[in-house]
């Protein structure tokens, strides 16, 4: 009796939260699946011309946007460039930061509010001032270029003319890391700030030098926080798109960076955005990145079994 | 570390002369830390100090190809002409943003709450299978549902530009549920048992008891989704890009601020209202900091 009361009590917690995820999570799980094998697809009327890997082939090799942009050459070698580069500055810029922060005496809040303040600030916001901080002619990072003596860069472009990708990248990718870091030094400094004092006191009774300090204790007792900011930066940043339409769109009325900067996801929106067809391809090239967060969900399981240290 | 045979006065010198080379150390040490973190706070501040200049100076100023990195006579009309610009209404962005923010987090903390407790209270057959599946599509990109939702939201659900749009589909959230749950887990059993004996019912349980534990929790849930609300852009731009309908996000990202003269981007304008975006919740953070960052800093740590 009392069993059998608590087992309905359950499902009657669990019924709003089952209801919106059965129309919100599962249904469309399914759905897109089936999406990306439908050509011609219009949503709103319902019809398709076909069943097949259509949309896929318009992802992998010929782009309906322009004909030289296809999966490979642009938005994966862009997502990936993003990951492989800016995951590993951030973290360990950040691992740098909260060390420092956790060994000094004095001002430790003030800077920790700091270096907090990107995590509070919209991504599309900021993304904007430094679009206008790298802007080819009245930035501030030009203004600092030729007070130095240097020519003006062209980082995003303008009517002087396109920029070279590399800059545009950089700037991305600063950007990038600038948004990231606070989430990963608050992470450190919390995890550091747990670390058994004894380790050091031990280390330095033994005269160890800090550097062999930081690599011996610190960093393998924050392991379990460098894998798990590892992977789940590295997922986030298969997924970047807000800070590539917030720096790249803003330069649109001279615009000629914006294709060439393209992500996955940013394919999958401006897929998303046409009307005929859009729909199957963008939902093409939401299961090619649903498949390859999947393999590196599983490469990372696999890797951080073997480099936890405890 | 050395085997040397030393005199009790040169032992006494050799003390003092650690100390003075370690208090030397300390202080070289110091510098070298304070002056990489000044410079790293300064990274981090320069791009709130370069939007709020850029938006107290003159068009003229900013057509210069070396800016000045002050300015002497501040443009607050810039503020005045973003407050103006057609496309961004900010009481309106901002009613839109608070109202769908606050009616969310309330549908995000009825469904977390309940489910939590279902999963952390209750034993009920098939828990762990559920659970499990819950948890699984936390690993699966939002733009597989995304897609579909859109779909279903605007097309068959006719919901497109209202709010209902914008609230229904992201009440629930796995990670709350998650977050929640491990902390209701940590109240021991022994007050569950006492309070059945005394005849307390489940859910006057939760309210009376549990929830008020889980506060901190609570709390930190509230504050997330409301600071989600403030920066969702993705799909309010697809569902509600109406003007009157628009997030504050989506009013700053859709609105042109183009200069009337030369039909480019009025930077100091788009920054004025940038300022204003970015400013209310700075503001938040600035009253709320311990709440948010112990918040962030506990959520952040999973498992």
């Amino acid at each position: 009796m009392e069993v059998k009361q608590s087992q309905w009590k359950a499902w009657l917690y669990l019924a709003p939260t089952i209801i919106l995820m059965i129309v919100f999570t599962f249904y469309p799980l399914v759905n897109t699946f089936i999406t990306a094998f439908k050509e011609n697809y219009n949503y709103f009327s319902g019809e398709y011309s076909g069943i097949g890997l259509g949309n896929f082939e318009i992802l992998f090799v010929r782009s309906d946007v322009n004909p030289d942009m296809n999966f490979i050459n642009i938005y994966l070698k862009n997502t990936a460039l993003i990951a492989v580069v800016s995951v590993p500055i951030s973290i360990a810029l950040a691992l740098i930061i909260a060390v420092a922060l956790n060994s000094i005496p004095k001002f430790q809040k003030v800077l920790q509010t700091i270096f907090f303040l990107p995590y509070v600030t919209n991504t599309i916001a900021i993304g904007m001032v430094f679009a206008v901080m790298f802007d080819d002619k009245s930035g501030l990072v030009n203004t600092l270029v030729q007070m130095f003596g240097g020519d003006p860069i062209k980082w995003l472009g303008s009517d002087l003319g396109t920029a070279p990708y590399v800059n545009s990248l950089a700037v991305l990718l600063i950007y990038i890391v600038w948004d990231a870091l606070p989430f990963k030094i608050l992470l450190f400094l919390s995890s550091l700030q747990g670390i058994d004092k004894q380790y050091y006191q031990a280390a330095q009774i033994d005269g160890t030098s800090k550097l062999r300090t930081f690599g011996r204790i610190t960093v393998p007792l924050l392991s379990p926080q460098i894998v798990y900011l590892m992977i789940t930066s590295f997922i986030g940043a298969f997924k970047e798109y807000n800070s590539v339409i917030s720096i790249f769109d803003n330069a649109r009325p001279y615009g000629y960076q914006q294709n060439t900067m393209a992500t996955i996801v940013w394919y999958i929106y401006d897929s998303l955005k046409r009307v005929d067809g859009g729909v199957g391809r963008a939902a093409a090239g939401a299961v090619v990145l649903f498949v390859i967060i999947m393999i590196i969900t599983a490469i990372q399981s696999q890797v951080s079994k073997r480099f936890v240290h405890y | 570390m050395s085997s040397k045979v030393i005199t009790p006065q040169s032992e006494h010198m050799n003390a003092q002369a650690m100390i003075k080379r370690e208090r030397i150390l300390r202080i070289i040490k110091h510098i070298i830390l304070y002056s990489f973190l000044i410079i790293m706070a300064f990274f981090v501040i320069v791009p709130f100090y370069w939007m709020f200049l850029v938006s107290l100076k003159t068009s003229a100023e900013l057509e210069a190809p070396i800016q000045s990195l002050f300015t002497a006579h501040p443009q607050w009309i810039n503020y005045k002409n973003a407050l103006s610009t057609t496309e961004f209404n900010y009481g309106r962005l901002l009613y839109n943003t608070i109202y769908v923010g606050v009616l969310s987090t309330i549908g995000s903390l009825i469904t977390t709450i309940l489910a939590a407790f279902a999963f952390a209270r209750i034993k009920f057959k098939g828990s762990n299978l559920m659970f499990s599946l819950f948890m699984a599509t936390m690993m699966i990109p939002g733009e597989m549902m995304t897609i579909t939702n859109y779909k279903t939201v605007v097309a068959d659900l006719k919901w497109g530009n209202t709010y209902t749009a914008l609230i229904v589909p992201f009440i629930v959230s796995v990670f709350y549920i998650y977050l929640l749950r491990q902390t209701f887990k940590q109240i021991p059993d022994e007050l569950y048992y006492a309070a059945k004996v005394d005849g307390t019912g489940d859910f006057k349980y939760l309210l009376k008891i549990m929830i008020p534990i889980a506060m901190p929790t609570i709390i930190t849930i509230t504050i997330l989704k409301l600071m989600g609300s403030w920066n969702s852009y993705v799909w309010p731009n697809l569902v509600a890009n109406k003007l009157e309908m628009r997030l504050i996000t989506n009013g700053l990202r859709g609105a042109a601020f183009t200069d009337p003269e030369t039909g480019r981007i009025a930077y100091n304008t788009q920054m004025a209202a940038t300022v204003l975006v970015t400013v209310p919740l700075l503001l938040v953070f600035i009253f709320l900091r311990k709440y948010i960052m112990s918040g962030v800093s506990r959520s952040g740590i999973k498992g």
